[in-house]
């Protein structure tokens, strides 16, 4: 493979000390999977952390050994010589609590029950990850971060850290974020949790000891999320109007191959994806917004920050559209923020941040080679 | 050769000379049209200032990332919205003014947005130009380098044109350097000059 970073393992780091939630629920013991790419410097100051969005995990780039198919979701933006040069930077993917790829979640087993949290797994915040994290950092040894980086809910934990912990963020990068969700994008979030909440198997979130998954609501959530994360224009290009049968069959059956994509990327997606953990990103999601006791004033929310920012939105992201990530830079700019903003012509709507779009990488590129150039 | 050693920029860019000479130390500057950030990254290196440059092109932003300076990415056309009032102690617009199509609200946005502005543009009175259009030819010239049919330039003026449109918009002009090459231009500079630069303020 070209430019990978290779063979990765994923790690575990445990904590024991109770994490409080800004719920006020309190996880006494916890995990968190990893993985890193790169080599920490020996003043431990070359460390970007990538935070990850609604579906994805500390697996960023590179394959596994005994899976070598399973490369990292963001392996076109992390490796030697890519944007994120991991001849340069150490890179850490964590897998944030409450998911289901590794770190402690509503599907692991709570010490005290002996059977999964289910629903009893707090309802987690942002600032609950960016707290998390930072331990996760305390235990490798990192005091200060070069970067923290993500896009969409991920975007979101770089902005957390920047006002959590101000002195240890040198570089927020902010991608295809928002300061906070919009009515709309809430409404889609509650319409993907109702799929999930009615499901008959959800069984009030303890669906584990029943032997079932909520695959259905799961499978509409997802359908549902991925109509939003792509353009009327993308969809159009793609898929058009085109029937799998050349013809129209008068029934219910998938005609439309738009409908046969998004059921086959639904199916895919409840296969794997632990239900509960979809209800609590989406919440995360819902209630991010550090302007809020600030009373809705964000330049406010802003002052703690010091770190230098690259804000960057895509054109066709309707979920995340440019004028929110806009809102952000001037937040910045009233605080007399280094940031630096770019709107990336792109078709692909709000999973452009995902894609290798090479404008988009040469960005990336010229400011994270800034940020090398000055460690 | 380094292509940010001031003194060379300097050189290629006699209005950058000219607009640093009035910028104090430590100013806050908002660039309009600021290209590849080199104006921007010159007044950084030689003034200390806190500048943010406001960019369409992507190969600019590019550009002025990897130059080190602060970019936005925005059509000024569109207006200086993000920007709070009286924000920055200084808004340039440097060799853009003429490219601009509306050319009056934006220079009322520098206004809002800075305690002065500060203009530079090709001068369309220099007498070579007079003398292309004599002959009966637009213009084409190391200050105005595009063909008629290829030129972003569709608010070419004189001194005396600029002069009278600040006075129209009830602007101070507060200084002003006419040069052509790195020479300075007083002896009959709507004639003698290739480039002016500005400095003005709201209010008569």
């Amino acid at each position: 493979m070209n430019n990978s970073v290779g063979t990765v393992t994923a790690q575990r780091a445990t904590f024991d000390t109770p994490l409080a939630f800004r719920s006020g629920a309190v996880l006494p013991r916890y995990e968190l999977a990893y993985e890193t790419y790169g080599t920490l410097n020996s003043d431990k100051s070359n460390a970007i952390l990538v935070c990850h969005a609604l579906s994805g995990h500390h697996h960023v780039a590179g394959h596994y050994a005994d899976d070598p198919k399973n490369t990292g979701w963001w392996d076109n933006m992390i490796g030697p010589g890519k944007p994120v040069d991991t001849g340069k930077f150490f890179v850490i993917g964590v897998n944030n609590l409450g998911g289901c790829h590794g770190s402690t979640g509503p599907s692991s087993i709570a010490p005290e029950t002996g059977k999964p949290y289910g629903a009893n797994f707090p309802v987690v915040t942002v600032e609950d990850w960016v707290e998390s994290q930072a331990r996760l950092a305390d235990q490798i040894g990192i005091r200060q971060f070069a970067a923290v980086m993500g896009g969409s809910l991920g975007g979101m934990q770089a902005i957390q850290w920047s006002l959590s912990f101000p002195e240890r963020v040198r570089h927020a990068l902010v991608i295809a974020a928002a300061p906070h969700l919009t009515a709309e994008n809430i409404a889609f979030n509650d319409v993907a949790r109702n799929a999930i909440l009615t499901d008959p198997d959800f069984h009030g979130g303890n669906f584990y000891e029943h032997g079932v998954v909520p695959r259905r609501g799961l499978r509409l959530a997802r359908m549902l999320g991925h109509i939003t994360y792509l353009s009327d224009d993308a969809m159009a290009d793609k898929f058009g109007r085109s029937l799998r049968s050349g013809k129209l069959g008068y029934g219910y059956d998938i005609e439309f191959e738009i409908e046969s994509y998004l059921r086959y990327q639904g199916d895919k997606f409840a296969s794997y994806f632990d239900a509960n953990t979809y209800l609590l990103m989406t919440k995360a999601l819902d209630y991010f917004d550090p302007a809020r006791e600030y009373n809705g004033n964000l330049d406010k929310a802003f002052l703690a920050a010091q770190a230098d920012f690259l804000v960057v939105s895509f054109t066709t992201d309707w979920r995340f559209a440019p004028e929110r990530s806009r809102e952000i830079v001037n937040a910045l700019l009233h605080n007399h923020r280094n940031v630096s903003y770019a709107e990336i012509a792109s078709t692909h709507g709000h999973d452009s941040f995902l894609m290798p779009d090479q404008h988009y990488h040469e960005v990336m590129r010229s400011y994270l080679d800034r940020v090398a150039g000055d460690l | 050769m380094s292509a940010h050693d001031p003194i060379e920029l300097a050189a290629a860019r006699p209005d950058f000379a000219a607009i640093a000479a009035w910028i104090p130390q430590g100013a806050s500057v908002l660039d309009l049209g600021c290209g590849d950030g080199s104006l921007l990254r010159y007044l950084k290196d030689t003034r200390k200032v806190r500048g943010y440059g406001v960019e369409i092109s992507d190969s600019n932003i590019v550009a002025c990332i990897r130059n080190g300076v602060n970019v936005i990415q925005g059509d000024l056309e569109s207006g200086l919205s993000g920007f709070e009032s009286n924000a920055f102690d200084f808004v340039l617009l440097s060799q853009t003014l003429q490219a601009t199509r509306h050319t009056e609200p934006l220079v009322r946005e520098m206004l809002r947005v800075g305690r002065e502005g500060i203009v530079s543009f090709p001068n369309f009175g220099y007498w070579k130009n007079r003398m292309n259009v004599l002959r009966g030819n637009m213009p084409v010239s190391e200050a105005l380098p595009y063909q008629w049919y290829d030129t972003p330039n569709v608010h070419l003026c004189t001194l005396h044109d600029f002069e009278d449109f600040c006075r129209d918009l009830d602007v101070t002009v507060l200084d002003r350097r006419v040069m052509t090459g790195s020479s300075e231009m007083k002896l009959l500079p709507n004639l003698l000059g290739s480039t002016a630069v500005y400095r003005f303020r709201r209010g008569a």
